[in-house]
């Protein structure tokens, strides 16, 4: 039993010391170009529709930024002054702390990537990857809490009384005369994509030998 | 049964069968005529029309919007009389555009053109009763200048004729006066004290802005229509007139004595020219032009019969005057006027001013019935014109005509529709540019007589829209179009992007503010000047202190960016009502002279609290203020001293 233990142990050793090749370190390059550039596009959007609007508000929530749609972002300034009659705070970039950190996680993440291209162990990647993971889950949690906030802490002396309600972080719900839609966007798909090629990065060389 | 009774059952059956199928035929084409039509003209909820119709509403003073091929009101646009259920006439900038006046005869409405095309700019529309002239701009279907009164022009009738470019707007005189306005002179001296005038006023080509340009004094003959030149007639104008007997009294009769009537050819190039080398005189400040002292600028020529319409098609080569009076439209030819002018083919002068021979320009009279007023083209050689007695629209064939034609003109009358009833103007959509749209025609009729639900003695007129795409007119829908029409545009509904909100940094308005902490009210003296925004929905700030004997000025400014956000501000027995469309501002001005607490509110519904939307202005009593009034700014001593509302 010790033994199988030991051997085990060994092997996850030597798993973790095996060097990338070039493959790898290409497929870690092409996660980090992924990741900046995902930067620069939306992450999420939430999509209200209402009989008054027909052609639909938009919300678009980047790592660093909050906008709406239409003409100068209208459509943030249309959903903060309709969701006064229920009492709820105005959506405010300055409350998404996220917004803050996100860009330098994701700048941490991109270095992490370069240094596992650099040192090129398996090690490397695994760490990466478990980081990377953890701070996309953290990162939806944190949204989640957000919207959660938004919908729970209504004014109660706002003229119309609902019951406080978590807007839908994912799929499609009516919310009095609003259908909101919120999926993810182009800058998500990206984030996932990254991850995809961070497990391949680690896949094409899992039978690399270790030098002697 | 007996034979012959068999043989008498046997035919009354057969032509029973007969009957009753021929019966069944005629009605189902008729039903299908019917289901055709509904579904041509038919927009279904949700649905857009194909064009605008923009309607002139006579003296109602305004414009209205239709849709064609629905033939629905969709809009009114107010121009010369107030309009509250848009602000119109109530706020001060609509209020100083109308001056002192609150009504408004609007005839001719005319859009800006650019190369003898629909440029989709502005719409220009005439007032008869008051000698002025508006621009609607297109961008926002918003009233933005009204010009007038003319200097030295009396009942501006015969206008608004654009030029090719949007060059200028010309208008000639209906009635005539003794010049400059305000002299006295009895009209028995009418033909010797009383003149005419054709006016060119000048429209600013990158904004639009008018302005008198200049002006052609005529003798005191009543001008009637007309319209500008394209192509050959490029540079020229023309009006038809009823009054060259020169009558002052019962003109029924006295104006009515002639044949033919002096219509007058209008070269405003040359007017244009002649101006600038001062050949003119100064008369109310406008640089007029004596067509005796400068040859070229005005011509004459005899039309019969009290003619109407002066109507140049869109190869700007045929000019169509008609009769009314004589049952013929006169087809003048344009090079031939020109060859006339040029070899002075005159018949004799009127006042120094050449009067063309008739037979030298007239390329033949058509006999199209009984009335004929206006006509409209297609652009695809045909002409159509509105028959006021017969009551009718006659399709006729525009020259070239064969000789066979020639000989008998009857031969170019090739179909009638009956209109309900006594049709005034027509129009066909693009008639009066160089590439007519065609398809539709819209007859606008004088009369109804009973044909609507009877809604008792002050009966509506009715618009008939015609389908003039096939070889035969078809009648296929008909409305009760607003007070009163005399002509229309039709515009592709696809060749303009108006608005639909002032964006926010357009608003240039000094007094307009656009966050709470910008809005209170201010007193300097008995001045008060009140800065509010308006969104959904609230008005901040929702009171307003003043007294008796206060000079009131309140601003409001709806700070919303979303369509159809509109806001309106009534206030209680004050007789004010704005309306201000988002991101526009609106200000008022009124002296408060009673007492009492007058609630505001919106008027124009917002949303489900616009109910809540409201204020207070409370009025004290002259040196009485409210201890709890607020106030921004209050000058030492006027009144209490507080922060804006919370």
């Amino acid at each position: 039993m010790k033994k199988k233990l030991t051997n085990l142990l060994r092997r996850e050793f030597r798993f973790l010391a095996r060097p990338l090749n070039l493959w790898s370190r290409l497929l870690l390059l092409a996660a980090a170009a992924t990741i900046a550039t995902a930067l620069f596009y939306p992450l999420w959007k939430m999509h209200l529709v209402a009989p008054q609007y027909s052609d639909g508000l938009d919300l678009f929530i980047s790592s660093y930024k909050i906008v709406g749609g239409g003409l100068h972002g209208q459509h943030l300034v249309e959903i903060n002054n309709l969701n006064h009659y229920i009492g709820m705070a105005p959506i405010v970039q300055a409350d998404f702390l996220e917004m803050r950190w996100m860009p330098f996680i994701f700048g941490l993440i991109t270095l992490m990537i370069l240094r596992s291209v650099v040192f090129g162990q398996m090690g490397n990647v695994v760490d990466l990857f478990v980081v990377y993971c953890y701070f996309g889950i953290f990162s939806i949690g944190s949204f989640w809490y957000r919207l959660y906030t938004y919908g729970h802490n209504l004014d109660p002396h706002a003229p119309m009384h609902i019951t406080p309600f978590t807007p839908l972080l994912l799929g499609t719900k009516q919310i009095a005369n609003f259908r909101e839609s919120s999926y993810p966007q182009l800058g998500a798909y990206l984030l996932c994509f990254s991850v995809l090629l961070i497990v391949l990065a680690g896949w094409f060389s899992r039978k690399e030998e270790v030098a002697a | 049964m007996k034979a012959p009774t068999r043989y008498l059952l046997t035919a009354i059956s057969i032509i029973g069968v007969v009957s009753l199928n021929s019966c069944g035929q005629k009605s189902r084409t008729a039903q299908n005529e019917r289901a055709q039509n509904a579904q041509d003209t038919y927009v279904a909820p949700g649905e857009k029309d194909e064009y605008y119709l923009f309607y002139s509403g006579g003296h109602s003073g305004q414009v209205f919007v239709a849709g064609i091929p629905s033939m629905r009101h969709i809009t009114t646009i107010p121009v010369f009389a107030p309009y509250p259920a848009t602000g119109y006439g109530f706020d001060e900038e609509s209020k100083k555009m109308m001056g002192d006046y609150t009504w408004g005869d609007v005839h001719h409405p005319g859009l800006s053109q650019t190369a003898s095309k629909y440029d989709g700019r502005w719409l220009f529309v005439n007032d008869n009763a008051n000698n002025r002239i508006a621009r609607i701009d297109l961008r926002d279907f918003k009233t933005h200048q009204i010009l007038g009164p003319i200097p030295n022009s009396m009942g501006n009738h015969g206008s608004s004729f654009i030029t090719e470019n949007s060059e200028y707007i010309l208008c000639a005189t209906r009635f005539s006066v003794p010049l400059p306005k305000g002299r006295v002179a009895d009209p028995k001296d009418y033909e010797k004290e009383f003149n005419g005038m054709v006016s060119g006023i000048k429209v600013d080509p990158k904004t639009g802005e008018m302005k008198v340009g200049w002006q052609i004094l005529t003798p005191p003959f009543d001008w009637d229509l007309g319209s500008t030149g394209k192509g050959p007639s490029s540079g020229w104008a023309f009006w038809s007139s009823y009054n060259t007997e020169m009558a002052h009294d019962v003109l029924e009769v006295n104006s009515s004595q002639k044949d033919r009537d002096l219509c007058a050819i209008v070269n405003w190039r040359a007017a244009e020219q002649a101006v600038a080398q001062g050949k003119v005189q100064i008369m109310d400040g406008v640089p007029v032009i004596d067509p005796a002292k400068t040859p070229g600028v005005l011509y004459f020529v005899p039309i019969g019969k009290s003619p109407h319409g002066m109507d140049v098609d869109p190869s700007g080569k045929w000019i169509v005057a008609g009769g009314k009076l004589q049952p013929s439209t006169t087809v003048l030819n344009f090079e031939k006027v020109q060859a006339a002018i040029n070899n002075k083919t005159f018949e004799g002068d009127f006042r120094s001013i050449p009067i063309l021979k008739y037979e030298s320009v007239v390329e033949g009279e058509v006999p199209v019935g009984l009335g004929p007023l206006h006509t409209q083209y297609d652009g695809k050689g045909f002409a159509y014109t509105s028959m006021f007695i017969d009551s009718n629209i006659t399709k006729w064939k525009m020259p070239p005509w064969t000789d066979d034609e020639k000989k008998d003109l009857n031969k170019v009358v090739l179909d009638k529709v009956p209109t309900h009833f006594s049709t005034g103007h027509l129009v066909v959509a693009g008639s009066d540019t160089a590439h007519p749209y065609g398809k539709w025609l819209v007859a606008m009729n004088k009369l109804s007589a009973g044909r609507h639900i009877n809604v008792g003695p002050a009966q509506p007129e009715s618009s008939q829209l015609i389908d003039i795409s096939g070889e035969k007119m078809k009648m296929v829908a008909e409305a009760y179009t607003e007070p009163e029409p005399h002509f229309a545009q039709i515009l592709k509904v696809s060749e303009i992007q108006p608005i639909e909100v002032y964006p926010k940094e357009e608003n240039k308005d000094p007094d307009a503010v656009w966050d709470k902490s910008a809005t209170g009210v201010s007193r300097n003296g008995n001045q008060v000047v009140a800065k509010l925004t308006a969104i959904r929905s609230r008005f901040t700030p929702d009171r307003i202190d003043a007294q008796v004997g206060d000079e009131l000025t309140v601003h409001v400014t709806n700070i919303e960016q979303t369509r159809d956000m509109i806001h309106g501000f009534g206030l209680i027995e004050n007789n004010v009502n704005m309306v201000m469309d988002p991101g526009e501002t609106k200000t008022f001005h009124i002296k408060l002279t009673k007492p009492g607490v007058f609630p505001y509110y919106c008027t124009n519904f917002c949303s489900a609290l616009h109910q809540e939307m409201q204020g207070y202005l409370v009025v004290s009593n002259a040196g009485q203020p409210l201890p709890g009034a607020v106030y921004q700014n209050a000058a030492p001593g006027a009144a209490p001293t507080a922060t804006p509302g919370q």
